[in-house]
């Protein structure tokens, strides 16, 4: 069977993903890759490496911008070190700008039912402090609320406002400290220390060498200890962007942690940028709200 | 026969709607949604005072309630409505009955959108401090412990909305007047200025084209600034009360006198944080020259409000008005001997803290507002815990600081002190 998959492997190297499927063999996981980069199958890039701040920028890009927009479905289950389960329902428009880095986020709250029907908006720059609004439907009231704590949970869950929105390349120092496999993916393993204060004092990234796609994020404190674990649990093509359909964030400390799932995902949908506005915080668009 | 009329004119609204809805729910709203909750709560006096027999003494409060919410709109999202309606048994007074929160139908385009129907109305800036939100109020439900969207009524009104592009319009037009529920003997105890044994005649408005209260509210941006201007004509919703005869009074009359508003707000970033402005010129129509004790004298309104994380999580909001009387000679000379004379200029400042704690499943909030001109206050205090998605709690204390002799915001209400429980599963 080994010795099968090393014959094809060098006779046909389009071969290599499906064998992988197939086979699901470990140790040929764990060499497949060196050899087909020593036999030249997967380019190492070695002539044109990108530099790390180069794989972070692109990394951000396909994690934070693929399109022009997005609308998606988003599931999320929070978990506490217990096993109790809560539950959050939402829809989630995004836009991008014209101004690189710029974008905006609309986010409807399906459940749970006491904040069925609340809207968040946010308004991100890049290099300044995002604008955010929120929409208490029972008092039909819009709030402006401060954005400076990027650090805080987003509703409750291990995701802080910074992991759901992005950070700026900028923001911190990378480092390309090895390029590995995982589970079958040439990752770039990159470790990025912030420049200015944050929740962690260095976090390392598994960054998917050829869909640019986050795998893994380790995030340290400032005793190196490992505090909260990021993992792309399913990656799907979606009208041909790499996407994570299932994620998970755990905080290692507690035991809590979250998971969340999306689905419904569309790309370059038509969103406008004057959906983006206090006026459909109030009155969500119901066309995109589902 | 007021109660009658608005719910004729509820009846009117919403029956086209329900006509239209139960012929065919699929066919004319796409999507059709239930949801609501059920809800127990509960509030007790904490300062041990005897009462008149017709108040609720120990217990301010004792009630359960549903509310059945039903949302539809149509596949493009040009029409929808929505009804809020909630079924309640008060123990404490021993009433039990609907109440119709919200019912309304909206028609939008990309340029203007049309609200008819009963609807809560939010403007203005300040938290917990109203200056261009002139739109009705129960404050009995806000001091005795009920959540906090209870504090809003709904007016019976068209919206209409434009959205040119350039700016936001808002003009609405109620032409049934609403009231504040405002504090009564019922629940609540604060001293009364006029002889004991007096009846109550309250004002009912006529349903005439006169009495149709319109506010507008024009907005946009400018910079990172969201800048508006609000004009009204409506009535002071907590009455203006007068004796019917001061030689040998028989009944104190309740009214509620015209008042147009003029204001404006500016709300934006700073300083890691976001702050408000926002003020108002109040002109009381039915006593400009602030010679007639019973109506409010015109007054200029402003504050300044100022709120931004400040640790993990916890947010800090702070806020200082200042109400100003004009005619203020006039309206001192013109007090009656029972009455203390209020400051000239009255001061008041708030303070929220906010702390949401173990991934938001508990959040602890604290509000004080500080009478600084009458040396009085008040404090809200809740921590609220969601067991489950569905099914959360909440036990608070409203405590009131002051002297209660004379009339004050707050230290009138000093004799009310509760603390209250409030559980709720959501569906």
């Amino acid at each position: 069977m080994l010795n099968d998959s090393w014959h094809s492997l060098l006779l046909n190297p389009l071969k290599v993903n499906e064998l992988m499927k197939v086979t699901r063999i470990h140790l040929l996981r764990r060499y497949m890759v060196p050899v087909a980069i020593l036999f030249g199958f997967i380019p190492l890039r070695t002539s044109a490496q990108p530099s790390p701040q180069e794989i972070a920028d692109r990394s951000l890009q396909a994690f934070y911008y693929p399109a022009a927009d997005m609308s998606v479905r988003l599931s999320m289950t929070l978990t506490n070190s217990q096993g109790k389960k809560r539950q959050r329902n939402m829809t989630l428009l995004r836009w991008n700008s014209e101004k690189e880095g710029d974008q905006r986020y609309f986010v409807y709250f399906h459940s749970p039912s006491d904040v069925k029907g609340m809207t968040f908006m946010v308004w991100k720059y890049r290099g300044g402090d995002d604008d955010r609004w929120i929409f208490i439907p029972s008092l039909n009231m819009v709030r402006r609320i401060a954005a400076n704590d990027k650090r805080s949970s987003f509703v409750g869950s291990d995701f802080t406002y910074e992991d759901v929105s992005g950070r700026d390349v900028g923001d911190e120092n990378h480092t390309l400290l090895r390029t590995e496999d995982l589970n079958g993916r040439t990752s770039f393993v990159l470790e990025s220390r912030p420049v200015g204060s944050a929740a962690y004092a260095r976090r390392v990234s598994w960054i998917d060498a050829e869909r640019w796609l986050p795998l893994k994020e380790e995030y340290f404190d400032s005793r190196d200890q490992k505090v909260r674990e990021f993992t792309a649990d399913e990656v799907e093509e979606i009208g041909g962007y790499w996407t994570i359909t299932k994620r998970s964030m755990r905080n290692l400390q507690t035991g809590h942690r979250t998971e969340v799932t999306f689905s419904s995902i569309e790309y370059n949908v038509g969103l406008e940028e004057s959906l983006f506005t206090e006026r459909y915080l109030r009155q969500p668009p119901r066309r995109w709200i589902r | 026969m007021r109660d009658s009329l608005m719910r004729g004119a509820v009846a009117l609204v919403s029956a086209p709607m329900l006509v239209l809805a139960l012929a065919n729910p699929t066919s004319v709203f796409a999507q059709v949604e239930i949801s609501g909750f059920a809800q127990v709560n509960y509030a007790a006096r904490i300062t041990g005072t005897s009462c008149a027999s017709d108040t609720a003494c120990d217990f301010l409060l004792g009630e359960e309630r549903v509310q059945l919410k039903l949302e539809g709109f149509s596949d493009d999202g040009s029409a929808g409505f929505k009804g809020r309606l909630d079924f309640f048994n008060d123990a404490v007074v021993g009433r039990s009955g609907t109440e119709v929160r919200e019912i309304y139908l909206d028609l939008i385009s990309d340029y203007v959108t049309f609200r008819a129907g009963r609807q809560i109305v939010t403007w203005g800036l300040g938290d917990l401090l109203f200056i261009n939100d002139i739109f009705p109020k129960d404050w009995v439900a806000f001091f005795s412990g009920r959540p906090l969207q209870y504090l809003k009524i709904g007016s019976d009104a068209l919206k209409v909305d434009f959205y040119p592009g350039f700016l936001n319009a808002e003009i609405i037009v109620i032409p049934f007047f609403e009231p504040d529920r405002y504090p009564t003997g019922a629940r609540l105890i604060f001293p009364d200025p006029f002889p004991a044994g007096l009846l109550r005649r309250v004002e009912t408005k006529r349903r005439s084209f006169e009495n149709v209260e319109m506010s507008s509210k024009l907005s946009r941006y400018v910079a990172d600034w969201e800048v508006a201007v609000y004009l009204s004509r409506t009535f002071y919703r907590l009455p203006a009360q007068s004796l019917d005869d001061s030689a040998s009074p028989v009944e104190v009359h309740l009214r509620f006198p015209r008042l147009n508003t003029f204001g404006a707000s500016l709300a934006g970033a700073f300083l890691d944080g976001i702050v408000n402005i926002e003020g108002a010129y109040y002109d009381s129509e039915r006593d400009r020259d602030g010679s007639n004790a019973a109506i409010e004298n015109s007054e200029i309104k402003g504050l300044v409000g100022y709120s931004r994380p400040i640790w993990s999580e916890a947010t800090l909001g702070v806020q200082g008005q200042v109400e100003r009387i004009q005619e203020y000679d006039s309206y001192k000379a013109n007090l009656p001997v029972r009455f203390r004379a209020r400051d000239e200029l009255r001061w008041t400042a708030t303070i929220r803290y906010t702390q949401p704690l173990f991934h938001q499943s508990l959040l602890l909030n604290l509000f004080v507002f500080s009478g600084i001109s009458e040396k009085d206050g008040y404090l809200i205090s809740s921590a609220r815990y969601a067991f489950t998605d569905a099914l959360w709690g909440e036990v608070g204390g409203n405590i009131f600081f002051g002297s209660d002799k004379y009339y004050s915001r707050f230290g009138s209400f000093d004799k009310n002190d509760n603390i209250y429980l409030s559980v709720r599963y959501g569906f």
